[in-house]
């Protein structure tokens, strides 16, 4: 019975840290820009589909990570540069539109680079499933829920410990401000998208093992992934962790005691139940509108 | 001396090409139309059997063509929307003027199509597996693939051969594996199988312990049948392996190319699945009418393309093959002497199988046309 509970929680956990690593990436070109990247599914595609396309060529699984990362970070920059810089005087709904066509876009871009059909990477550290209590667990997943807390880690230190991110939290608070205190607004665009498409990609090289890629793997990791940000408070990395884990372990829970069928339904419920009380999320700031 | 032989071969070669060309000047081209899902979630269906259409064509032409004329192909890709399916298949019969009709990558893109293409009375020969496409009978329609249906009966065929009467199922809730759920539950008890659990999961779900979990609590259970495709099955193998479940494991012959094997890895070992002779090619005994032709097309196919054979590729050549055939024993492209020779089709070997239609049966393949297979050593064996 608890073994049965434990099970459920577990497989809650692997989808939550999926969802959670998705989730992440949105909170740096949200805090920098307040944009809503919805390519960022994408980046976490080409992560996944660069590294899986070099190891299937014989590189070594690090460099091959490494290389894969490099491409997507390219790829991001490109995105910024040509897609989103141009358009700097437009309204952020806008720019978010812009960002579902670039999402549109390398989805059909990697159709034709790649192909349609699913890849996969060997799992980092074996496939022996970790006994817990009578439960199981899949190493890999320890490795998903490890690389999202460094991910955390390295966000909170770089947003409150270096200049750069704290400039980037300026930029957030007042665009204007911001630039009159000499902080380059472009470059700071630039590096968030950078950034967030390293996230991406780190969280792509991890996630694939479990749930393999192919050319739209981004659709659905975009959609989840935004729904955890959300949740847990849009440009709060924290909040995007605990809310992909909520998410995952709803599902998990109503798969198993309930139905199947109404699992997806489910975390919905609850994530409109929550922003109904708490609309800004469980993390984040209340917002307070000048009228 | 070789490169004098080469270049002969060349001139000669050259010279017949002309010669057949210059046979019929005059004929019209055979006008074959064509709707695929080229691009969209069904791409890796429509991709192959747009690729088969032309390769065979492009071949057919050079060897002058079919009962003198030439073949022109009219292939539009529907990305998998019904309502562009629709559309094109309008196009095909009012601005094209086709002759016949090949396509419809997916169920919903042919039913689509049906509405347009039966009131316009063009032979249409679809190429997906939703069993509503044939039954009730439709004048102008047929199709190749096995349907759902044939795939499950023969599951619990097997299963009821090794003595297994209580099955959980496990299947994808969109789709391919929604059809395929609903079929199973229908024919299930002409073979004594209860179905005693059923579970769902989403198309891109990325684990389904849960799921399984459930399954394994409950009392009683046999077998597992999985019925979906794409990365689905695979992590519900996957999965399936993790928590140490031990009970037969089937799967829907949704699952059957490398890549499931690939994707799934270890835990794939001992599943059983219905296949199309297609993918056990080399396996088939020599006697197996099959055999040639399906050798045949897997080294047509991979030479030319480079990539494993899809069961999908076949059914766009069967397509073809059965509509050329039916137009070269009409004598002509006149549509009602078409449609019937097509009703007429008996004893035509394809990649999916023997095929005999009726006109009361517009597949004609029976459920000899799948073999069980199970995966030893990330390979396929044929196990019936």
């Amino acid at each position: 019975m608890f073994a049965e509970f434990l099970q459920y929680i577990l497989a809650g956990l692997t989808s939550g840290a999926i969802y959670a690593l998705a989730g992440l990436g949105f909170a740096i070109i949200y805090n920098a820009s307040h944009v809503i990247n919805f390519a960022q599914g994408e980046f976490i595609m080409i992560g996944g589909m660069a590294t899986s396309t070099l190891v299937a060529a014989g590189v070594p699984l690090p460099l091959a990570a490494v290389l894969a990362v490099l491409v997507t970070m390219a790829v991001g920059m490109a995105l910024e540069k040509f897609a989103v810089e141009p358009a700097r005087g437009a309204e952020v709904v806008t720019i978010i539109i812009i960002t579902i066509g670039a999402s549109i876009f390398l989805r059909g871009a990697a159709q034709i680079i790649w192909d349609k059909e699913f890849h996969s990477l060997p799992a980092f550290s074996g496939e022996t499933p970790i006994l817990v209590l009578g439960a199981t667990l899949m190493p890999q997943s320890v490795w998903v829920v490890a690389v999202a807390m460094v991910i955390i880690a390295a966000l909170w230190w770089f947003f409150n410990r270096t200049l750069f991110g704290k400039a980037m939290l300026a930029v957030s608070f007042n665009r204007e401000a911001a630039q009159l205190m000499g902080i380059g607004v472009k470059k700071v665009l630039l590096v968030s998208f950078a950034l967030s498409a390293l996230l991406g990609a780190a969280g792509g090289i991890v996630m694939t093992p479990i749930t393999f890629t192919n050319y739209e793997a981004g659709i659905m990791l975009g959609l989840k992934g935004f729904s955890a940000a959300v949740l847990g408070g849009l440009g709060n990395g924290m909040g995007a962790i605990v809310g992909g884990l909520t998410v995952g372990i709803a599902e998990a829970l109503a798969a198993g005691y309930l139905s199947s069928a109404y699992k997806d339904a489910i975390a919905f419920v609850i994530i409109l139940f929550v922003l109904f009380f708490m609309p800004s999320g469980l993390f984040g700031k209340k917002g307070t509108d000048r009228v | 001396m070789r490169a004098f032989v080469k270049w002969g071969v060349a001139a000669l070669a050259a010279m017949t090409a002309g010669l057949g060309a210059g046979a019929a000047p005059a004929a019209e081209p055979v006008k074959i139309g064509a709707f695929l899902s080229v691009t969209g979630p069904a791409s890796f269906l429509g991709e192959p059997e747009k690729k088969t259409l032309e390769m065979y064509v492009g071949r057919l032409n050079k060897e002058g063509g079919v009962e003198g004329r030439k073949i022109e192909l009219v292939i539009y890709d529907d990305a998998g929307a019904p309502d562009k399916a629709a559309t094109f298949a309008k196009r095909l019969i009012q601005n094209d003027g086709v002759d016949l009709i090949i396509g419809g990558t997916t169920t919903g893109t042919s039913m689509a199509a049906i509405k347009v293409i039966e009131p316009a009375a063009v032979p249409f020969i679809s190429l997906a597996g939703g069993i509503d496409i044939v039954e009730p009978v439709k004048k102008w329609v047929f199709k190749t693939p096995h349907t759902d249906r044939m795939a499950a009966e023969k599951v619990f065929a097997d299963m009821k051969k090794r003595g297994i009467t209580k099955v959980a199922m496990i299947s994808e809730d969109a789709g391919f594996g929604k059809s395929g759920h609903d079929q199973s539950l229908k024919v299930a008890p002409l073979y004594g199988i209860e179905i005693v659990a059923d579970e769902v999961y989403s198309p891109k779900d990325p684990d389904v312990t849960a799921q399984l979990t459930k399954i394994k609590n409950t009392p009683g259970v046999q077998a597992v049948f999985n019925f979906g495709f794409g990365q689905g099955p695979a992590i519900v193998t996957k999965n399936f392996k993790q928590i140490g479940m031990s009970v037969p494991f089937y799967q829907s012959h949704g699952v059957a190319s490398k890549k499931y094997i690939e994707l799934s890895g270890d835990a794939s070992e001992g599943v059983r699945l219905p296949a199309a002779g297609l993918v056990v090619a080399e396996q088939l005994p020599a006697t197996d009418p099959q055999k040639p032709v399906v050798t045949a097309f897997k080294k047509d196919y991979e030479t030319a393309f480079k990539s494993e054979v899809s069961t999908f590729a076949g059914h766009a050549y069967d397509g073809l093959q059965m509509a050329l055939a039916a137009i070269k024993r009409a004598g002509s492209t006149d549509k009602a002497k078409v449609r019937d020779e097509i009703e007429k089709t008996s004893g035509y070997v394809g990649t999916g199988g023997l095929v005999s239609m009726s006109p009361t049966d517009h597949m004609g393949l029976s459920h000899a046309a799948f073999h069980m297979v199970e995966i030893r050593k990330g390979d396929w064996l044929l196990s019936d």
